[in-house]
């Protein structure tokens, strides 16, 4: 696989694990318009995961097509991040997260919107575009779940917690990433850490919820090291094609 | 088949521009900026459409609606390329067509500017009621019926509506 399909996959992957996670909300969300919303916000995500794959495809000597690298690739294969699999959570958690990958994301397709590559940049566009959205709604919510009832502050102090040790990730580069940033085609991740960080302290401070202090943060999603959370997801998004391999309705 | 040679180009469009947009029934492919380009090639017509958001739906429901419509008019060969550069942007929605969703109950989109600094915790500015003209309206939701819609509801009419999201 070629350094560009390899990091076109990571882009792709976090969006199509973190796409279905959200779906799971879908029918379930503490309100109708944020049922509406997440479903939304996932159906974006998966849509953007569709023009990356796509975009993958064609530059995978494989053959594969998107429908192939998403339906029958296994978790060793998939390159999503840690912390978009891990599973839904209660409300806060789902919000925590959000807010945590869509700053990510604006702060990366921001950057991406100026890569070599004309396809990757257009795509880049939109995710901007969409991501800016995206965090509004999740950081709305990062102050009215920290600044709401006592019990809504410590679910979000927990959930933030939890999910800051799987955020490290994010901003570490390795070879795969720095050939592609050699070749103008990708971003340095390291480079993203110091927006993402103005951004969310400055939530978080305004949300009254406290910075954990992480001494050490989980990685290995970009390398096919993942959580046991990923397979059952895997398991069950991939159902249809693994049982019935090619089946179009 | 060599009687595609014949069709214009602006008779073409003028086609398109009757395929209506599913989830805005009100707009045409053509109004709503998915439609960029059509052009009248050796035997064939190639429609170059462009999605309004990533994960948009209705995108293959509107390819269907195009390619039916162009072979309604007599064109034998349909091919519609997706392009994505540039993105879509809601800045192409004309004057007139913005007047027919605020006809139709839906407050027209806004003024785009993707380089302005994301704002949280802030309240947006606030959405005319297409029904009512009023400015007393409250932002419900930034996600709505489709991916391209807000909810609002105006405190003067009392009346729910959708607006046009500015992407």
């Amino acid at each position: 696989m070629s350094d560009l399909s390899e990091y076109l996959l990571r882009l792709a992957d976090d969006r199509l694990v973190l796409g279905h996670r959200l779906s799971e909300w879908c029918g379930h969300a503490p309100i109708l318009e944020e049922d509406i919303a997440l479903a939304n916000i996932a159906l974006d995500l998966v849509g953007e995961a569709n023009l990356l794959l796509t975009l993958a495809a064609g530059s995978d000597a494989s053959g594969r097509d998107a429908d192939a690298l998403a339906y029958t690739r296994d978790a060793i294969d998939y390159r999503n991040c840690l912390l978009v699999e891990l599973p839904k959570g209660d409300f806060a958690v789902t919000i925590a997260r959000q807010f945590f990958f869509s700053s990510y994301a604006l702060a990366q397709s921001d950057a991406l919107r100026q890569s070599s590559n004309a396809e990757l940049s257009g795509i880049a566009v939109k995710m901007h575009k969409e991501s800016r959205y995206h965090v509004r709604h999740s950081g709305d919510w990062m102050l009215r779940l920290g600044l709401g009832t006592d019990e809504s502050h410590a679910r979000l102090q927990a959930a933030v917690d939890e999910l800051w040790r799987y955020t490290g990730e994010l901003f570490l580069p390795d070879e795969v990433e720095q050939r592609v940033v050699a070749a103008k085609t990708g971003v340095d991740s390291s480079t993203l850490e110091a927006p993402w960080r103005a951004q969310v302290l400055d939530v978080l401070e305004q949300a009254s919820i406290t910075t954990p202090e992480v001494v050490w943060m989980q990685r290995g999603g970009r390398t096919g090291r993942h959580t046991e959370h990923l397979g059952h997801l895997l398991a069950e998004m991939q159902v249809l094609q693994r049982q019935h391999p090619g089946a179009t309705w | 088949m060599s009687h595609d040679v014949s069709f214009t180009k602006d008779e073409l469009m003028a086609v398109l521009d009757e395929v209506k947009d599913p989830e805005v029934p009100v707009l045409s492919v053509v109004e709503l900026g998915v439609v960029r380009d059509v052009e009248v090639l050796d035997g064939s017509v190639r429609v170059t459409v462009t999605p309004t958001y990533s994960g948009c739906p209705a995108m293959a429901a509107i390819e269907h609606d195009i390619d039916e419509a162009l072979r309604a008019h007599g064109v034998a060969n349909v091919e519609i390329r997706t392009s994505y550069v540039p993105a879509w942007t809601t800045d192409w929605i004309p004057a007139a067509a913005r007047e027919k969703l605020r006809r139709y109950g839906i407050a027209p989109p806004g003024p785009v500017d993707p380089e302005a600094p994301v704002q949280i915790g802030r309240r947006r500015a606030a959405v005319r009621c297409p029904f009512c003209g009023s400015m007393h309206t409250q932002l419900r939701s930034e996600f709505g019926s489709t991916a391209c819609k807000a909810i609002h509801v105006c405190e003067d009419c009392r009346q729910p509506f959708e607006e046009f999201k500015a992407l």
